[in-house]
């Protein structure tokens, strides 16, 4: 972990220079920098990885980020820009000579437009309070990801967060249609309209899932979705996860998009029945749940052909909710996947990589192995619509090395990924967790662009510096270290 | 096939070191997109061909070369459409062509625009470099999202020369109806519709006549046109119109007279402009044939939250895009440096210091 991140002691003459000039416009409570209350924004989601930032600024209007923005810049102090802090990545891990700034108490919803199905956010609003605001109008916000209690609409935009229903209704770059961005120079910019299109180069899409390095979003128009008149879901349980993967390309090949198709391995399935009791099968090698949503008649049609898809396909059994209070049991388990595998180990590590679909057999097999390799156990949840990978590796931080070993795993994993023609990162970001494998998936002109993009917002390269997109200079050494490690320790390990 | 990256990407080197413009070029048939050409042309219509397509992936890999009708025709095969229902504007349409664009017909307000379908890209850069982006899988947030930065950048960032796309299934069936409504009430009927779980797929609304089409399972269909009423549309006739606005060989195009196309806000009520107005997409597009003044047009688009593109008009001295707020300009222009330094690409025919 000391190679992905250098812990770095705050200077306290710079510190009380940078503070002094942010309380000229700010007041004392928007400026913190004692160690007891910088401490809890040391980590984000990914708590493997811990930093205490130097300062950290808590504007409360976008003319307070104008300045803190444009107050670090000419003090040439590096920015990063901070949510709900639920990010898996690394994403806003703070930096010990900069500023975090945070955006909580950008908690309002200007404008629900029912008419015109937008809703005006600031960027610390919370994933499902929008939905919930939207309710009344029978509407909601599509991208669902699982912290969407907790996560805000800003790191949203980040990451690009995903969620179980994407394959039907996207990801968050789908689901925008505006954003007034902040930019290293404390300039406001307005990116996209309240058209369905903009004039220019699709800064947009540019911007979502750029992990805050090119600049800080304040506001975000979102598109609202009329709610599904109904829903139903399928659970099939399969004694061979191949057969259950097969079922998934299946469905798909019958010309059906169901709204969410997940599927759990055994430890996943073993792991949440004992934490919720969701009604899963534990005795078979993997479990499938597919939605259908649309009209009462479209779901009973397709709910009735997925089912026999899923027979088709060598299903053991295949149950079909029969109310929604049944529906959301369900879906119940696979939502706690994570805190379950949480209750039976003491930390586990969430990777993220996404493979073509076809590819789930030969890459579960894989893990597997792998399993044996590190002496560590992995448990598997699976957005198996869009091919949306999380092994969990299980560990225990207080055993010497078992970190270590965890991370080799991670690695070893998301390097499968990309040689079954997949990429390192579904829907997380890279962040710092990912920033050495993004030295694979990239070649020196394409991460050479990625420099160039970022310097076009942020020429001294002040916003989230170190994360997302490797230095060519990292890449080198990993690249060393890499096949170093190839070629010493397993020289007869067969590659994928 | 590597021969032509490898002679395409020489042909870019020599011409950036010699500041020699370059007009990409496909079939040729979104000439009359964008401001005036220049530059010698680039031609990638000798690099074609599906190089993947696996239907129970969801997606197609194909060479920009590639004719459009070929991709659809492959797609048709296995019941899938690229669900953005990209206009052709000729036989010769290639996908690079598509892409470059980033046009989207009658289907987008509600499965998406091209850049929504967009998964990953190889291109060209201005420094020759053969680079890859995105990828073939639906989640990917490896790096910033080149695939749809370029997507509808009308070649000013780089030479396209393969494309990743996501496909979908062609709905099991379709019905259009057509309703008489005047133009306020249309855009308010289709808004209305737009926030319920109807299964929408096109509106079309001209001089009182408002055409509605609904794709999906046949049961939802039926539910649904019993819901809206109005009649139903012999579904042969149905096809024509709708490739007709898709096409633009619908009566209402035909003409000399500057076509404009107002993207805004769905729920602007009529905008007052002189000429003749067909509506799209729920409200959100507005064709018009006017020859009011540029500004007076533009200005009704910003207020309508959205921007007013000069589509088809022999003269486009006037931009054919909505000019930018300089803020935003200047992120334009560092881009261009930065995929193309020497300014070779298509200069020009976005924004003229582009």
């Amino acid at each position: 972990m000391s190679a992905v991140v250098e812990q770095v002691p705050v200077d306290l003459a710079r510190q009380r220079e940078v503070a002094a000039a942010l309380h000229a416009f700010l007041p004392a409570s928007a400026v913190l920098f004692d160690h007891e209350d910088v401490k809890p924004y040391e980590c984000d989601g990914l708590s493997a990885y811990r930093q205490v930032p130097m300062v950290v600024a808590m504007p409360e209007t976008e003319q307070q980020v104008c300045r803190i923005l444009r107050t670090c810049h000419e003090m040439r102090v590096p920015v990063v820009a901070r949510g709900a802090g639920t990010g898996l990545s690394g994403g806003a891990l703070p930096l010990g000579n900069g500023v975090l700034l945070s955006l909580s108490r950008f908690m309002r919803i200007l404008e629900l437009d029912p008419r015109s199905r937008t809703a005006r956010v600031q960027p610390g609003v919370r994933n499902l309070a929008i939905s919930d605001a939207a309710a009344p109008h029978g509407l909601y916000y599509a991208p669902d990801p699982s912290s969407q209690l907790a996560c805000s609409i800003g790191g949203n935009v980040a990451e690009n967060s995903g969620g179980v229903h994407c394959l039907k209704y996207g990801l968050t770059v789908h689901n925008i249609l505006a954003l007034r961005v902040v930019t290293i120079e404390g300039e406001t910019v307005e990116i996209g309209s309240q058209a369905l299109d903009a004039a220019g180069f699709d800064l947009l899409a540019l911007m979502t899932g750029s992990e805050g390095l090119l600049g800080v979003v304040t506001e975000v128009t979102v598109k609202l979705l009329p709610k599904p008149e109904h829903a139903q879901v399928v659970m099939a349980a399969f004694d061979d996860v191949e057969k259950a993967g097969n079922a998934v390309a299946n469905v798909i090949a019958a010309g059906i998009i169901p709204s969410g198709m997940e599927m759990m391995d055994q430890a996943a399935t073993r792991a949440v029945e004992d934490f919720v009791h969701a009604g899963y099968r534990t005795d078979v090698a993997s479990i499938l749940l597919c939605e259908s949503d649309g009209t009462k008649e479209e779901v009973a049609d397709e709910i009735r052909r997925v089912q026999a898809v899923m027979e088709k396909s060598g299903a053991v059994t295949t149950q079909v909710s029969r109310d929604d209070a049944e529906r959301l049991r369900f879906w119940a388990g696979r939502k706690a996947a994570f805190p379950a595998v949480g209750s039976i180990s003491p930390d586990y590590y969430c990777m993220d990589g996404t493979i073509p679909r076809k590819q789930l057999g030969p890459v579960l097999r894989a893990i597997t192995e792998m399993e044996k390799k590190h002496g560590l156990r992995c448990a598997n949840v699976f957005h198996a619509g869009d091919g949306n990978l999380h092994p969990l590796i299980l560990y225990d931080a207080n055993q010497p090395d078992e970190l270590s070993r965890t991370e080799a795993f991670g690695a070893e994993i998301l390097e499968l990924c990309l040689k079954m023609g997949g990429t390192i990162t579904g829907e997380h970001g890279v962040g710092v967790e990912k920033i050495n494998q993004m030295c694979l998936q990239f070649r020196t002109a394409e991460l050479e662009t990625f420099h160039g993009i970022k310097r076009a917002f942020d020429e001294h390269e002040l916003l989230n510096p170190g994360k997302a997109v490797p230095t060519l200079h990292r890449c080198a050494e990993f690249g060393r270290m890499h096949v170093h490690a190839g070629q010493q320790k397993f020289p007869d390990l067969p590659r994928f | 096939m590597q021969e032509i990256i490898e002679n395409l990407s020489r042909t870019i080197r020599e011409a950036a070191a010699a500041k020699r413009s370059l007009c990409i070029r496909g079939g040729g048939t979104k000439d009359f997109y964008g401001n005036a050409i220049h530059g010698d042309k680039l031609d990638t219509a000798g690099y074609r061909g599906i190089i993947a397509y696996e239907p129970t992936e969801l997606v197609i890999t194909a060479r920009a070369g590639t004719p459009l009708v070929e991709i659809e025709a492959a797609l048709r095969e296995k019941g899938q459409m690229l669900a953005f229902e990209p206009p052709h504007f000729g036989p010769a349409a290639t996908l690079g062509g598509c892409i470059a664009a980033g046009l989207s017909g009658p289907r987008r307000a509600y499965a998406g625009a091209a850049r929504d379908f967009v998964l990953g890209v190889r291109l060209i850069d201005g420094k020759g470099g053969d680079l890859r982006f995105g990828g073939q899988v639906m989640k990917n947030v490896a790096g910033y999202d080149v695939s749809r930065l370029v997507t509808g950048s009308l070649g000013t960032l780089g030479l396209l020369t393969e494309v990743s796309l996501k496909v979908l299934p062609v709905p099991a069936s379709e019905t259009t109806l057509h309703l008489k409504r005047t133009e306020a009430e249309a855009v308010a009927a289709m808004n209305e519709w737009a926030g319920k779980p109807l299964p929408i797929t096109a509106t079309a609304f001209r001089d009182g006549d408002l055409g509605v089409r609904l794709s999906g399972a046949g049961s939802a269909v039926e539910a649904a046109a019993n819901k809206l009423g109005g009649t139903v549309v012999d579904p042969a006739q149905a096809g024509r119109f709708w490739a007709g606005i898709r096409e633009q060989t619908d009566p209402f195009f035909a003409g000399d007279a500057p076509l404009w196309r107002l993207s805004v806000k769905p729920t602007t009520p009529p905008l007052g402009l002189s000429g003749t107005q067909l509506i799209e997409w729920s409200g959100a597009l507005r064709w018009l044939i006017s020859g009011a003044d540029t500004k007076s047009i533009r200005d009704a688009a910003s207020r309508a939250g959205g921007h007013a593109t000069l589509f088809r008009g022999a003269d486009k001295s006037v931009g054919a895009f909505q000019p930018l707020a300089p803020a935003l300009m200047k992120l334009h222009r560092n881009l261009k440096r930065t995929f193309d330094p020497a300014g070779i690409f298509n200069p020009g025919r976005l924004y003229p210091d582009l």
